[in-house]
């Protein structure tokens, strides 16, 4: 009992959205573990005032989080270029 | 804390109820097959789901909870919001697209994808049956907290109360008007944070906060004569007692009849008395707050700032000031905390809420709750990456997400949906760190629960916009609970009576049984949020994600990119990831606390499984899939 009419994909287009996206994923995870690290390592250094009168804690911190989201974007627009491609080429 | 009913606050939340009901209703009217009930048909275009994926996932323990936390412990509480948000990294990079290519409709499905192992969809099944319920636990507490200062109705009554709303909700309708309630709500919480931020943000930092109706209370501070033995005594007071627990020393004294508790401080050689908010459980039942009966009204809101610092001068108010201006600040400041503590006294129980001025550059960094410093112990530390790994991995496993993956039509949607959620999610919680630091700057909090933190923020600003947050913030569980109410009546008819008892029900009974369940569910629910009462939200999260990050990630991520994976294999690692984590919830210093043995006497000092459970799962679908390879069977 499928519920999504699920369309059938390139799996040369699968391959390239799956690489790019375990690529990505390791980039934040770094990002990510590098704060956790820091917490655990060199808690001090976490108190340095870098930017505006905000400490690193705080930075690192809503980095993240904005971060995400850029990389979110990206990552949408190179597979959707990925799929864009795929298909004008099944057209030709 | 002693809570009025508001009128304004009652009419904003029927309207809200009553529009969520009413949704629901219109929904569920349409004919419903088993498809549209838990998966509303494949049929919600993108945009509305990206939003709904939002409400989804800004439940209570993201408004309530992390607000809370970052009112009383600063940074520590936005450590959730890091985390709940980096979680959805795995989920988009990892998890989106591979898993809605499976195209089945539950979590159970889409494991099972490739195997049709009985052994899987009893593991899977349970497991999300147990990740839902430790979710439910936290909506059901927020819940509770909300409507005491909404309703003024108790904290059991607002857990029956949602439970039976939802319950209505998802026993008529399903997965259709859940994402359009989720939708709604997504959309009001993120604009409503927006408004709060701005007003806070105008408002400044003041050193008295507070309407010009309802000022803040000012602390009185005693000067003892203090002997050998301690206080001897005070002018205009008789002492009573003293009592030193962990290190505080706290002394009773009494006036006019009322017998209150002091908090005994020592600053450059001179002692001084601070008073306290205390909460007497006398034998007999009675509750007495700050030393008199409750509609007496002295019982205060706390949280402020004892000294302001703005360019090295300190100042008594900073009047409007910008985004960093405002945290820059709260660093330079002091900020005064009230911790809690509990001690006995002859017969009564007494539990203390106690001043504590915290250096602003200490609130704003982690290590209030989560002790992570040079001087912390490998425990606190262990806890804290557990913490950290619990929220990173968690998000993806969440059954009640997953399931959103399917409710649209295509992978290039599902993943369009996932970072509009990402964008409207990250952009929710950076406003909850002016929104969290505001409420615990500006003389709102109520002691007995952080959990109500942001709405009694709003309540400082206004009658109207604290009654639509708090509606808001209703509904937010109501969708929440709905959810994850429609993912476990899933587990429990779909995967374990319709596949693992092979009762081969048709659609129609199938929808039947899935709503019987989400009554059981629901009543189970609502047991546990009374259970729960007065602990911040955010925390009991962090285990409903531990729990799926052991028991569900491992196995999803093994299936995904092994290809040697084997059903044994997964069967095995959700058993044990399951087994693992809830093992070291039961037995952590928190449980211990509930159980009445003391949360010091507890087995362990951790209190966040994932750092152990974790490993343990990864490690069994892997040493499982080699023992016992896979038997593929070609299913579809």
């Amino acid at each position: 009992m499928h519920v999504n009419s699920t369309t059938e994909e390139k799996e040369i287009v699968t391959r390239q959205k799956s690489k790019l996206g375990v690529r990505l994923f390791f980039i934040y995870l770094i990002c990510y573990a590098g704060f956790v690290a820091l917490g655990v390592f060199n808690y001090e250094l976490l108190s340095t005032t870098v930017f505006s009168g905000l400490n690193l804690a705080v930075v690192y911190g809503i980095g993240l989080i904005v971060f995400a989201v850029i990389m979110g974007i990206i990552y949408n627009y190179y597979c959707t270029k990925y799929e864009d491609e795929a298909e004008k080429g099944d057209a030709k | 804390m002693i809570y009025d009913i508001s009128v304004t606050a009652l009419v904003f939340f029927c309207i809200f109820v009553g529009l969520v009901l009413g949704l629901s209703f219109y929904f569920g009217r349409k004919k419903s097959d088993s498809s549209s009930y838990y998966a509303a048909g494949g049929q919600i275009h993108w945009a509305v789901n990206g939003i709904a994926f939002a409400g989804d996932y800004l439940s209570a323990a993201s408004f309530l909870g992390i607000c809370g936390m970052i009112a009383v412990a600063g940074f520590d509480g936005f450590l959730y919001a890091i985390g709940f948000l980096a979680g959805w990294i795995v989920a988009l990079f990892l998890i989106a697209e591979p898993f809605k290519r499976l195209g089945k409709y539950t979590f159970t499905d889409a494991l099972n994808a490739k195997f049709n192992s009985r052994a899987i969809t009893l593991a899977a099944s349970v497991s999300t049956l147990i990740i839902s319920i430790f979710y439910l636990i936290p909506q059901m507490v927020g819940a509770g907290d909300l409507v005491m200062p909404l309703l003024g109705l108790p904290h059991w009554a607002g857990v029956i109360l949602v439970g039976a709303i939802v319950i209505a909700i998802v026993a008529s309708a399903g997965m259709a008007s859940t994402t359009y309630v989720q939708f709604l709500k997504g959309g009001l919480l993120i604009v409503l944070s927006t408004i709060l931020t701005i007003y806070i943000l105008k408002n400044g930092l003041t050193l008295s906060p507070g309407g010009k109706d309802d000022p803040y209370h000012t602390f009185i501070e005693l000067e003892p004569q203090v002997e050998s033995a301690g206080i001897a005594a005070v002018d205009g007071w008789e002492v009573l007692s003293q009592q030193t627990v962990s290190n505080k020393t706290f002394v009773k004294l009494r006036q006019n009849g009322v017998e209150r508790w002091f908090y005994l401080t020592e600053k450059d050689g001179k002692q001084s008395l601070k008073e306290t908010l205390t909460i007497v459980q006398k034998a007999n039942g009675e509750k007495l707050y700050n030393g008199e009966t409750k509609d007496k009204r002295k019982f205060y809101q706390v949280g402020h700032l004892s000294k302001i610092i703005v360019n090295g001068k300190e100042v008594e108010k900073t009047g409007a000031v910008g985004p960093f201006e405002f945290l820059s600040t709260i660093k330079e400041s002091d900020v005064v905390r009230f911790l809690q503590t509990k001690l006995t006294d002859g017969t009564d129980q007494v539990s203390i809420y106690y001043p504590e001025i915290t250096a602003g550059s200490k609130f704003m960094l982690p290590g209030l709750k989560y002790k992570i410093g040079t001087d912390a112990s490998l425990w606190s530390k262990l806890d804290f990456v557990s913490l950290m790994l619990a929220l990173f991995l968690g998000t993806a496993a969440l059954p009640h997400i997953l399931i959103r993956y399917y409710t649209v039509k295509t992978p290039r949607d599902a993943r369009k949906s996932t970072i509009l959620a990402i964008a409207a999610i990250g952009g929710f919680y950076i406003l909850t760190l002016f929104i969290g630091l505001g409420a615990g700057v500006n003389g709102v909090m109520d002691v007995e629960s952080s959990n109500m933190a942001a709405p009694l923020l709003a309540k400082a600003f206004g009658a109207v916009l604290f009654s639509i947050i708090s509606a808001v913030a209703f509904a937010t569980v109501l969708g929440t609970v709905a959810g994850l109410i429609v993912a476990s009546s899933g587990a429990i008819a779909h995967d374990f009576i319709d596949i693992y008892l092979k009762k081969n029900l048709n659609d129609n009974s199938k929808v039947k049984v899935g709503k019987i369940a989400a009554v059981v569910v629901g009543v189970f629910a609502i047991l546990l949020g009374m259970a729960f009462k007065g602990i911040n939200v955010s925390f009991l999260v962090g285990w409903a994600f531990a729990i799926a990050a052991s028991a569900n990630l491992p196995a999803i991520l093994f299936l995904l990119f092994w290809k040697r994976t084997s059903s044994t294999g997964i069967s095995a690692s959700i058993v044990v990831g399951i087994v693992a984590s809830l093992a070291i919830i039961l037995t952590s210093p928190t449980m211990w606390d509930k159980y009445g043995l003391g949360a010091e006497n507890a087995m362990h000092q951790m209190e966040n499984p994932a750092l152990i459970s974790f490993p343990l799962a990864v490690l069994t679908v892997y040493v499982f899939s080699i023992l016992y390879p896979k038997k593929e069977v070609k299913v579809g």
